[in-house]
């Protein structure tokens, strides 16, 4: 029998960047529909009124999050886990057909997942709680899924070669358990059709239909324990282990400083937690939460800029990288993004400043530039890198690549800016009042003044999903070019002009 | 003492203990620099820039009787 060299197997990872992309087309192409629909309510029934209900804003919205999030993200951390896992503990899944079987499967429940999710969605069943809209039967679903990337995680550590775990590594585990600690409390629910109402109705509404076990601020309160940590462990745990990896790798430098970075993996895992109490600022939940929510919101700038930094320092002598390479621009502006969101977001949480910015569009310019900026960068950046590895072909082209760079980076500057001042004039006008309390303005008063704001913001999203068209398109013309790569680059990923 | 302010000393007892908890480790790490099986915690940097599958490992895992 011939006795080939063993080989790292990418199937598995090829599968998730294929959804990274379908899914991030997807859930961008919608937000930008939504941004104008904000922009020019007219297009809320721009197929006409009979299909409106399909069309308009409220519908579309969660469609936009759960696909940007659970679609884009998600799929972008399994791709990058499928590829990173395997090489930083030095095994192939080849080695195990269990292993390769339930890397599979797990991506096939995940496909049936996303479909009935947007099925569902456009449907309009949703729970109506944010981040979590999917009735009982997907959840428990999704929780099989996750349990599949469990025993991928834990199986492929099972067998590894190396006895270390690369930091990469410890922050996935963290994504896995973080999301499966949050997913189950907050999706905790009753299936109507089992309650009985106080006039002693069974059976009522529909069989998919469920209500939250929790009522009230109890409610509130575990929703943004959960939507806050949603942030925490999808937005930036696994994309820390996704940078921690493909930065050193794609630089050839050493992580700045291994110890900080393990310093601040300790520092995020307690610190993350408490801190989703500032989504409930002046709200019916108790006030030391509150002020709990504030505070550990702040010192969650330690060690998110200890990453962060440590990233921009691994770079240190050899800057000339930045300029010469897109892809490392991608991971240099994504750890930069980082650091500037990460200070961002405590700042929000500060009380007497959230009493302007609360429930205006500077919320919505914070999460975009976090996710924009460094959520999409990153995950672009480690496809990009992935993509010779994984095809065997060197990169279409480096211009492609530079370009896109600009565009997205410019429409992200337009959407935070646009955000940022939109969210400070509807704040400031919903405060004002005259010398006997009355309000200065009505809600249609700041509509008006924000019209110009809502289109740039258009602007911004549309540059954003140009570019990834661009990365779309170039990362197709490497997978079926015919420049092969003979021997896997060490570093540097080869490009085309 | 009632429940609250027994509640109150014991989570500021506990703030205590875990910020020395931090700060020990921090000192550990830079003092030390080195895990208990002597490895420089900066070596570990290599598992992400040497992760051919023929490369050598930073820490081998031993398996018995394995090749």
């Amino acid at each position: 029998m011939e006795n080939r060299p063993l080989e790292y197997d990418y199937t598995v990872a090829k599968m998730f960047m294929l959804t990274t992309i379908a899914l991030g087309i997807v859930g961008m192409l919608i937000g930008v529909i939504l941004a104008f629909e904000l922009a020019f309510p007219s297009i809320n029934t721009i197929l006409g009124s009979g299909l409106a209900e399909y069309t308009n804003f409220s519908r579309l919205r969660p469609l936009h999050t759960d696909a940007v999030i659970f679609g884009f993200t998600l799929s972008g951390i399994f791709a990058t886990w499928y590829y990173v896992g395997q090489r930083v503990l030095k095994v192939s899944m080849a080695e195990s057909g269990l292993l390769m079987f339930i890397g599979k499967l797990h991506f096939l429940l995940y496909i049936v997942g996303v479909v009935a999710v947007v099925v569902s969605l456009l449907a309009g069943v949703t729970t109506s709680k944010e981040y979590a809209e999917f009735e009982w039967p997907i959840d428990i679903a999704i929780v099989v899924v996750w349990v599949l990337f469990g025993i991928s995680i834990f199986g492929l550590i099972g067998i590894r070669r190396e006895k270390s775990l690369y930091i990469s590594v410890w922050y996935y585990i963290a994504t896995f358990l973080g999301i499966a600690m949050l997913y189950l409390f907050n999706n905790m629910e009753v299936p109507t059709i089992l309650a009985t109402s106080p006039v002693g109705e069974t059976a009522i509404g529909n069989w998919w239909h469920s209500v939250s076990m929790y009522a009230g601020t109890n409610d509130a309160l575990v929703q943004w324990w959960y939507g806050h940590n949603a942030v925490a462990f999808g937005f930036t745990v696994p994309i820390v282990a996704i940078i921690y990896y493909f930065l050193p790798k794609e630089s050839g430098q050493a992580i700045y400083s291994y110890k900080l970075s393990l310093l601040s993996f300790w520092g995020l895992m307690f610190v993350y937690l408490w801190a989703g109490g500032h989504h409930l600022l002046y709200s019916t939940v108790p006030d030391w939460m509150q002020t709990m929510g504030s505070i550990f919101s702040v010192i969650l700038i330690l060690p998110s800029w200890g990453s962060a930094i440590n990233m921009l320092l691994t770079m240190k002598g050899e800057w000339q990288q930045v300029a010469a390479s897109p892809l490392i621009k991608f991971m240099i502006l994504g750890s930069t993004f980082y650091m500037f969101s990460t200070l961002e977001g405590p700042i929000q949480a500060i009380k007497s400043v959230n009493a302007i910015a609360h429930f205006t569009d500077w919320i919505v310019g914070h999460v975009h530039d976090g996710v924009l900026g460094w959520v999409g960068f990153m995950i672009m950046a480690a496809l990009y890198h992935m993509a010779p590895r994984v095809f065997k072909r060197e990169i279409y082209s480096k211009s492609l690549m530079a370009a896109q760079f600009w565009i997205q980076t410019l429409g992200v500057v337009l959407y935070f800016t646009s955000m940022w001042i939109a969210g400070i004039t509807q704040g400031m006008m919903w405060r004002a009042h005259d010398e006997f309390g009355n309000l200065a303005y009505s809600f249609i008063d700041t509509v008006t003044v924000l019209h110009p704001y809502y289109a740039i913001r258009g602007v911004g999203g549309l540059l954003y999903l140009t570019g990834f068209l661009l990365f779309a398109y170039n990362i197709y013309k490497t997978w079926v070019s015919d420049k092969e790569v003979d021997a896997e680059r060490l570093n540097q990923s080869p490009m085309g002009a | 003492m009632n429940i609250a302010e027994l509640s109150a000393y014991g989570y500021f007892a506990l703030t205590i203990f875990l910020v020395i908890v931090l700060y020990g480790y921090i000192y550990h790490l830079y003092t030390k620099k080195r895990d208990v099986e002597g490895h420089d915690y900066e070596e570990y940097s290599n598992m992400a820039l040497n992760d051919d599958i023929g490369s050598t490992p930073v820490k081998p895992l031993l398996r018995d009787k394995e090749n």
